[in-house]
């Protein structure tokens, strides 16, 4: 190994994991869906669209990577229909999150506050100027920087370094205190007159460039992989991992069962009565704190197999807080009148191979 | 640049033995979620935020 390899005294990293972001090569889709709107996509990473009245878009895990750096997927963002003009409250970006009991290394708050290196893969429909912002939740404090997208439709690699916050505070518990934001498009109630580095932080000037680029202007796609962020003021390669690791770490914030057979088993539990059956479900890993549920909507698509007979549920499957935790999530099924108390029952989807349950707990 | 959860047709779930509220079933950004009614969940907390707010009612359980 070259000695350019080695990372200086003080730059190093905590328990192996040198990238401080989830899924940063979007390998992990447990949603496996089209987002339209505001929410999660691949795991860890967020859309938020707001206030628009003409945007369409549509965001999906994607086969398109920068070729010969190890990367199979993307997040792709598909601007169908654009917006014509963009209203002051108009809004929209990604983003992902950090848990606070995780960044305690960052030293945030003290004079040994650490540098950090941003560092993704980018491919964005227009040339130009573009923005990423750092913020903190408590208190609200943000770095707004920038990267230009020389040529429109074209993998490009990204490199930014920021100080550390000796003023800066991160709670030692599972709350989000950091998020890294890629404004992609927002109207003047998001932009102003920034200040540079860290600073409190004010949504009418800290946000996003008032001068970058309007992704949202103009049909196209935008694509995001690669992402990392890890201490020093250098970006080191991609922390490549396998999937059954960064699948575990996602499954702290979401875990989705189903959605690949006709009468795939989620539960197995008792009829405590002739309308409900109790199940509980142990939870791959710990989860950030105790769940929702997560199911399709449609209470035909579960059913609780109990004596040989499958009972089509009343009603989509609920979580009982009593008796759930970060560990455990105790599910009810109910259908009306077809129990017999004290028997097993299963719950099940109910001949459809798109039915799911998951487990949310993001930050 | 948080803009507010859509959170629609929200109604509490009881627990079976109890009797008592352990869920409040709803749609929350176009998800058809069940969120127990435990401190520091995050759909929880935002329908506490909005319920405190007077932008969202929580219906009765059946």
């Amino acid at each position: 190994m070259a000695l350019t390899k080695l990372r200086p005294a003080g730059q190093g990293f905590v328990n192996g994991s040198r990238n401080l972001v989830i899924n940063g090569a979007m390998t992990v889709d447990q949603r496996n869906q089209t987002t339209t709107a505001t929410g999660y996509t691949v795991d860890r990473f967020n859309i938020a669209k707001s206030n628009f009245d003409e945007l369409v878009i549509a965001i999906t895990q994607d086969t398109d990577n920068p070729s010969g750096n190890g990367f199979a997927h993307s997040l792709k963002l598909a601007i169908t229909t654009a917006e014509s003009a963009i209203a002051a409250d108009e809004l929209l970006y990604f983003d992902t999150r950090f848990e606070g009991q995780n960044i305690q290394h960052l030293c945030y708050g003290t004079s040994s506050a650490k540098s950090l290196t941003l560092s993704f893969w980018v491919k964005s429909p227009l040339a130009g100027k573009h923005s990423v912002t750092f913020y903190q939740s408590t208190p609200a404090r943000s770095n707004l920087q920038s990267y230009t997208i020389s040529s429109a439709n074209t993998w490009e690699y990204k490199t930014i370094t920021i100080d550390g916050d000796t003023s800066g505070n991160i709670a030692n518990d599972n709350s989000p205190e950091i998020y890294l934001f890629w404004p992609l498009a927002g109207g003047s109630d998001f932009h102003g007159t920034p200040h540079t580095g860290w600073g409190a932080y004010t949504a009418t000037d800290d946000f996003m460039f008032s001068d970058q680029v309007n992704l949202a202007g103009q049909t196209g796609n935008f694509f995001l992989t690669g992402v990392q962020l890890e201490i020093g003021e250098n970006a080191s390669d991609f922390e490549h991992e396998n999937y059954g690791t960064t699948l575990a770490k996602c499954q702290r914030y979401y875990f989705r069962m189903g959605g690949s057979s006709a009468y795939a088993r989620y539960t197995l539990g008792q009829c405590d009565s002739a309308n409900n059956c109790n199940g509980v479900v142990e939870l791959p890993v710990q989860m950030r704190d105790t769940p929702t549920i997560e199911t399709t909507g449609t209470a035909s698509n579960y059913a609780v197999y109990e004596a040989g007979i499958v009972h089509t549920c009343s009603s989509v499957p609920l979580v009982n807080a009593l008796g759930s935790d970060k560990n455990v999530a105790n599910l009810i099924s109910v259908s009306t009148g077809n129990f017999a108390a004290g028997n097993a029952g299963e719950l099940i989807s109910n001949n459809s191979a798109s039915a799911y349950i998951a487990f949310k707990s993001e930050l | 640049m948080f803009t507010p959860a859509t959170i629609t047709n929200a109604k509490y779930g009881l627990d079976p033995i109890t009797g008592e509220n352990t869920c409040i079933n709803c749609v929350f950004d176009g998800s058809h979620v069940s969120v127990p009614l435990a401190a520091g969940n995050t759909e929880y907390a935002e329908i506490l935020r909005q319920v405190a707010a007077g932008t969202l009612t929580i219906k009765d359980a059946d």
